[in-house]
């Protein structure tokens, strides 16, 4: 069957609107890969280019060659990464278990608590002196790995709904009758019945602490060993600032001088989306299948 | 009845110990600041803490709605219809366009535009400093090279809305369009090849079986954004206008307000009163909401 005229005009319509899209959502990317690449000279004068004058690696040789702190930096972003996804994943799957039970006593109680949770937050001032003043978090790991991003309602509901529609509940009391006791039956049963859920909640807590710069930012102020690398980012372009709006000052020259150059910093962004660029390709099929399994939740 | 609730608790008790981790860290991070929102209502200082610390009544308040509210508000809740009417029209448009693609190609088209989801505010302010600044900027290269001026874009605020919404849509489309996607692909297929048989165009196709199929989602996902009207991604606001002190009348929202008033000011009094502002009006926003969606669909609904 011949396809006709105005059906070719919807594909030719479909693939340049997807075309331009797409172009248009790779190419800040590789202007920022470009610009790390670029002559630092080259970049001062002639500014971002995507085919700049001079190509030159001595952005990558200035990270490899002086710079302990970003380094230091990568090691507590993968540190983190890996802790706080193993850790959130685990509390959020067992919550969510846990709450898939219909007639646990006392389920009511703990679903009104998450819900509130949903719905209410005390907001940014009383979780920062809770943070601050009873859990004394400051300055340590522990403020890069607790507030906020461990795990969330959203996610522990997503999880018991899971469970609740994929996991049935037949299965798991023929297990009972064999014997299995609670924990028996989640480890055996439901857990390898999880694992496309599973891989994505590890993926949300994972991005979110890969990404995470306000944590860093708010509760991590004196120990810079402590910072992650999207912290160092942030932590740059903000002494930059401070450094552009007090350029009167003495003993400017000094600071600029230890603020790495732009085209370091384009270097050092690059570092930063690395990693999520080389896990992207295997976990883009999770990642759709989390947010379809959310539906309008997620 | 007493006992076999009991014998229920004992069998239980792996699971309560499961369910324990969560709900200590729900306690902490989410409950113990909430009794911190009388902060609101007092004249902070370090040495009294959130208890011990003077009544203010409504001082903070009668500040904060002198000065700033206004602005942070009328930015806020225009910057959020902003978003959801951009937003939602690319998405559903993308979502269409994509379900209707067969080739391989159209994997590429949904990895390319979803990847800028997964990069941190930080980072994207970087890709947007490449392009906006004003010595180096790739944007202020190609209006001077067309005879035009270089404009000083983190010293006017006039444009900021304008950027703020391509960036937001940059970011969020791809992830966005994906809930679309996967509804119209649940539509029963039997509907379109009907229609083709009748010579119904793919446009045809769109307008009368696809669109009106998609409403219900729409007007959901729509609803569920409304309900979180008083809330703003701070990343964007703080991040991308790199905190430019100018750009504040258009680039201020309640969140980053509550931030530079911590953080920056240490007027803690403030920051708690705009704080306390949003949580309650936002928590009417959400619970409103949600009603509205549970009464036309129960799943879709938050709880």
């Amino acid at each position: 069957m011949l396809e006709s005229n105005s059906n070719k005009v919807f594909k030719i319509f479909s693939y340049v609107l997807m075309s331009v899209l797409s172009i248009t959502a790779i190419m800040p990317m590789l202007l920022l890969l470009t610009s790390s690449f670029t002559d630092n000279t080259t970049l001062v004068m002639n500014g971002y280019s995507f085919f700049p004058e001079k190509w030159s690696m001595e952005n990558y040789r200035y990270i490899l060659n002086n710079s302990t702190l970003i380094f230091n930096a990568y090691g507590v972003s993968i540190v983190l990464t890996a802790t706080g996804t193993i850790i959130g994943t685990a509390m959020t799957v067992l919550m969510g278990y846990g709450l898939s039970k219909k007639d646990l006593p006392g389920r009511k109680i703990i679903s009104f608590i998450l819900i509130l949770t949903l719905l209410f937050n005390g907001g940014l001032v009383p979780t920062y002196l809770v943070y601050t003043n009873v859990l004394s978090v400051k300055n340590t790991f522990w403020g890069l790995l607790l507030p906020g991003l461990l795990m969330n309602g959203f996610n522990v509901i997503l999880v018991k709904s899971y469970f609740v529609s994929s996991v049935p509940e037949e299965i798991l009391e023929a297990a009972e009758i064999d014997g299995a006791g609670e924990f028996k039956k989640f480890y055996t049963i439901a857990l390898p019945m999880a694992v496309p859920i599973i891989a994505t909640i590890a993926l949300f807590i994972g991005m979110g602490y890969w990404n995470d710069w306000n944590n860093g930012y708010v509760y991590i102020s004196t120990k810079t060993d402590l910072y992650s690398i999207q912290n160092l980012l942030n932590r740059i372009q903000q002494n930059l600032q401070f450094i552009i709006s007090n350029a009167s000052t003495s003993g400017v020259g000094q600071a600029a001088n230890d603020i790495p150059s732009e085209g370091v910093r384009m270097a050092i962004s690059i570092l930063g989306i690395l990693p999520v660029l080389i896990v992207y390709p295997w976990m883009q099929r999770f990642f759709i299948k989390g947010i379809t399994l959310g539906g309008v939740k997620g | 009845m007493k006992t076999r609730k009991l014998k229920l608790i004992k069998k239980y008790i792996p699971i309560y110990v499961m369910i324990l981790p969560g709900l200590i860290y729900l306690f902490f991070n989410n409950l113990m600041p909430l009794p911190g929102l009388v902060l609101a209502f007092k004249n902070y200082n370090a040495r009294g803490g959130i208890f011990g610390s003077p009544w203010a009544g409504l001082q903070n308040f009668k500040y904060l709605f002198a000065n700033d509210a206004w602005y942070i508000t009328r930015n806020t809740i225009l910057y959020n219809v902003a978003f959801i009417i951009v937003n939602t029209t690319l998405s559903v448009l993308v979502a269409i366009v994509l379900s209707e693609m067969t080739s391989k190609i159209k994997k590429l088209f949904q990895s390319a535009i979803l990847l800028p989801y997964l990069l941190s505010m930080v980072i994207v302010s970087y890709l947007v400093y490449g392009f906006l600044s004003t010595d180096q900027g790739l944007l202020n290269k190609l209006l001077v090279s067309l005879g035009g001026e270089s404009i000083s874009w983190y010293a006017e605020g006039k444009y900021w809305p304008f950027i703020l919404i391509f960036v937001n849509a940059w970011k969020g489309v791809g992830y966005s369009c994906i809930v679309y996607m996967s509804t119209i692909l649940g539509f029963d297929r039997a509907y379109y090849e009907a229609a083709a048989i009748d010579g119904a165009s793919k446009w045809q196709q769109i307008r009368f079986i696809t669109l009106p199929l998609l409403k219900g989602t729409v007007v959901m996902m729509t609803m569920l954004a409304i309900g979180r009207i008083f809330y703003s991604d701070f990343g964007l606001f703080y991040q991308v206008p790199r905190n430019s002190g100018a750009l504040y009348s258009m680039t201020s929202t309640i969140d980053t307000y509550v931030y530079r008033g911590l953080l920056e000011m240490a007027d803690i009094n403030m920051s708690a009163a705009a704080g306390f502002y949003q949580s309650i009006v936002g928590f009417i926003l959400v619970l409103g909401s949600n009603l509205l969606v549970r009464r036309k669909d129960p799943d879709s609904a938050l709880f």
